[in-house]
């Protein structure tokens, strides 16, 4: 049994919780002991959001220590480069080029650094691929669609763990999200 | 089969799990979810209360009519029920009572970090903590028995790692005890002083019994490691962080009862280890029951009060490793902010404008008090604002015109509306606002007494906010909507300067709202924009500066229209064509 330890970065409302639930429940489905941490309240609101997934035989802290991530998932470019460093030597990161302007940007006291260009890491353009798929709430699913090739699921078991979590309407074009995530980095055959 | 459950979710399977029959709550965080779970369950009958001590008070008389009960609550809303829970604790139970308390170290969402297991030595009462969900699950079932067997109030601790984690718990077949039986008992359920010197004998003869069982619980368990160099006592999410970050080596005392705390398998421990390790976040109580029995520890000496522990920090403490991770990059930081189309920007934005002296209060709006809006001058805890803002103007009475006080609605029903009785009665000529967004915004969108429904979305009578401050005196209550900044500050001029008390209710749903609808993005004409900011100072997530014109994040606006309200030059239209 391998271990896992996914660190999935955003921005509040960017809908990190629910691709947190999503991989948290298909692990607990092939039998590893898991924990999720979640994030509720004030930092939901715009603030920079981290939940942790963590399965292995057995699991003690839900959170991953700096140095120790296997999977970087970032919804955002700036949480990609806040959160780069908990990063293992051989840990990977998958990142969308989404770009959130942050209150002291907005305000003019810093500038947004440039992120895409510098770190190396699968960039996917999420937010059109969600907005292609019919909603850009499901930009987080195309973000797991992307990083599924690190992980040991086959696209059913996504498929159904999306159709459980999410009313029909809004499961299909999650779906659809996660599919055309998926594709993008499938191993050649 | 297993389920990958909150812990605050599996708290409420324990609840049904025990056959609890009554549950009342006030919003908190990291507590709130554990009574929207428990709602799920048609079995129980749950309710928001009006704030804690309400809630508390609730479920004490629910236990003492025969009937299991549970409040939850946030660490600071018990010191609002800690009246009630010191009482309770000389009163008993009849059926069992469950209190949970979720403490937030690192205040993810909370303005202070109090450790609240001194509750429950201050209030004799005893308190178990869970360390993940399963236990959350077990410990609530266990309490249920603990309440009833030592004929206690029983509180659960919980805190933001364990509330808000999922993992593996099983559900089990519910219990349905049945009523106990309620009997007329003065001496008992009447605490007056003659009644209560008693009571507070049979208190402290509780706590000889509860040092005894804590000696023998199965909660407490040790876990001899592969060596006996170090023994480490922890409860709760301290345990996972210390297992964690010393493993199977280390040996383990696993406290599941953090008071009373045993003494015997502590020198046990010690014993048989060359050092002990006490961890445990935020304040060094158990290090001091072992240092009270002559137990050598290290604790505190080595590790912060403040905020919570991460596996690194202990290993950099006690084994002097060195995080080998690479350094955290420097970036901008990203605070929480208002959403956009939140109703409570146009307030801010006028009370910035007009440059006044702002007594705040707890909820979103206190997210006003950062740039660019940066509209707060003070805020304590709930209901605050309003008693606040009359002993700012007892001792500053030339300020009236220019100082004010911002509560949420449900804040204002939690406790703002005694402080504003206060000030009807002791007259300062005071002007407060109420922030009406039809919801308690964020807990998480919780129904209250101005929303119309339940807790299960039935309908309940609306609270008139209008009609109850002037039916508790106030003589000038105006209602505002603050989309229309205009108006608002118009209002706001003519009330700073009454000579009497005012009210204005400010309303408008919170844009989260599904009931809200939502417009089309905004755009900007760069051809129109002079770059001059005025939209900037709004503090919208979804506005930026751009070398020529301000730039509107398309994903993000929600089409409000504030920004177009405050351009002077027409730059922002709602059409694709501009």
């Amino acid at each position: 049994m391998k271990t896992y330890n996914i660190l999935i970065a955003g921005v509040g409302g960017q809908g990190s919780l629910l691709a947190s639930k999503l991989l948290g429940q298909l692990f607990i489905r092939r039998g590893f002991d898991v924990k999720v941490n979640e994030v509720h309240g004030m930092s939901q609101r715009g603030g920079s959001v981290i939940t942790t997934v963590r399965a292995a035989r057995r699991v003690d802290s839900p959170l991953i220590a700096d140095g120790e991530c296997g999977l970087l998932i970032a919804l955002e470019q700036l949480e990609a480069l806040r959160w780069v460093h908990t990063l293992a030597p051989d840990g990977k990161l998958v990142a969308s080029t989404q770009k959130i302007a942050p209150m002291p940007v907005i305000t003019g006291a810093v500038q947004y650094p440039s992120v895409a260009e510098t770190l190396p890491g699968l960039w996917v353009d999420a937010l059109q691929l969600a907005l292609d798929a019919g909603s850009p709430r499901a930009a987080n699913v195309v973000m797991l669609g992307a990083a599924a090739r690190f992980l040991e699921f086959d696209d059913n078991e996504w498929i159904q763990a999306i159709a459980e979590s999410l009313p029909p309407k809004a499961a299909e074009i999650n779906i659809a999200a996660f599919l055309s995530g998926r594709q993008l980095f499938r191993e050649p055959d | 089969m297993k389920q990958l459950a909150l812990g605050n979710e599996a708290v409420a399977r324990g609840l049904f799990e025990a056959g609890c029959r009554v549950v009342s709550s006030y919003p908190g965080t990291p507590s709130t979810e554990i009574t929207e779970y428990a709602a799920k369950y048609a079995e129980i009958g749950c309710e928001w209360a009006v704030n804690e001590k309400v809630a508390a008070e609730v479920a004490v008389a629910a236990a003492v009519a025969g009937a299991r009960a549970f409040t939850g609550m946030k660490h600071v809303g018990l010191n609002v029920a800690a009246d009630p829970l010191f009482t309770a604790s000389y009163i008993g139970v009849n059926a069992g009572l469950v209190i949970a308390v979720a403490d937030d170290p690192g205040m993810h969402s909370s303005q202070n970090e109090q450790d609240s297991r001194h509750y429950a030595m201050a209030a004799k009462l005893p308190m178990l903590e869970p360390a993940d969900s399963s236990e959350c699950k077990e410990f609530t079932k266990i309490a249920f028995e603990l309440s009833e067997r030592f004929d206690t109030p029983v509180l659960l601790r919980l805190s933001t790692r364990v509330s808000h984690s999922r993992s593996a718990a099983e559900w089990d077949e519910p219990s349905r005890p049945e009523l106990r039986p309620y009997e007329k008992n003065a001496a008992k359920h009447v605490m007056m002083p003659a009644m209560a010197r008693v009571r507070h004998a049979s208190v402290e003869n509780r706590m000889i019994e509860l040092g005894d069982y804590c000696e023998t619980t199965p909660l407490n368990t040790l876990i001899w490691g592969s060596e006996r160099k170090v023994g480490v006592i922890a409860a709760g999410i301290a345990y996972q962080t210390a297992r964690e970050a010393f493993g199977p080596q280390a040996s383990y005392l696993k406290l599941g009862m953090v008071y009373p705390l045993p003494v015997d398998d502590i020198r046990k421990l010690a014993a048989e280890v060359e050092e002990v390790w006490v961890i445990e976040e935020l304040d060094d109580f158990i290090e001091t029951h072992c240092k009270k029995h002559g137990v050598k520890v290290r604790g505190k000496a080595d590790l912060s009060p403040l905020g919570e522990y991460t596996p690194a920090q202990l290993r950099a403490a006690w084994l002097g490793s060195e995080s080998a991770a690479p350094a955290r990059r420097s970036t901008p930081n990203r605070p929480p902010v208002l959403c956009p189309g939140c109703p409570h920007r146009g307030t801010f934005a006028v009370l910035n404008k007009l440059k006044l002296t702002v007594m705040g209060d707890i909820g979103c709006y206190t997210l006003g008090a950062a740039p660019p809006l940066g509209s707060m001058d003070f805020c304590l805890c709930m209901g605050a604002s309003v008693s606040g803002l009359h002993g700012f103007l007892k001792a500053r009475p030339e300020a009236a015109s220019k100082t004010v006080a911002v509560i949420g609605d449900s804040t204002f029903m939690h406790s703002g509306m005694t402080g504003l009785l206060n000030i009807v009665y002791n007259q300062t000529p005071a002007t407060v606002l109420i922030l009406d967004n039809s919801i308690t915004g964020m807990t998480g969108h919780q129904q209250n007494p101005v929303t119309g429904l339940t807790l299960q979305n039935r309908p309940a009578p609306v609270l008139n906010l209008a009609a109850l401050c002037r039916a508790i005196g106030v003589g000038r209550v105006t209602e505002a909507d603050p989309q229309d900044m205009k108006a608002l500050e118009k209002t706001l001029r003519e009330e700073l300067n009454a000579p009497e008390p005012s009210v204005i209710v400010v309303r408008r749903p919170c844009a989260l709202l599904k009931s809200v609808p939502k417009k089309p993005p905004l755009t900007v004409d760069a051809a129109k924009c002079k770059n001059c900011g005025a939209c900037m100072r709004l503090g919208c997530p979804a506005i930026s500066k751009g070398e020529k014109a301000v730039c509107i994040d398309a994903p993000l606006c929600v089409g409000c229209g504030l920004c177009a309200g405050v351009c002077a030059f027409g730059a922002i239209c709602g059409e694709v064509i501009c």
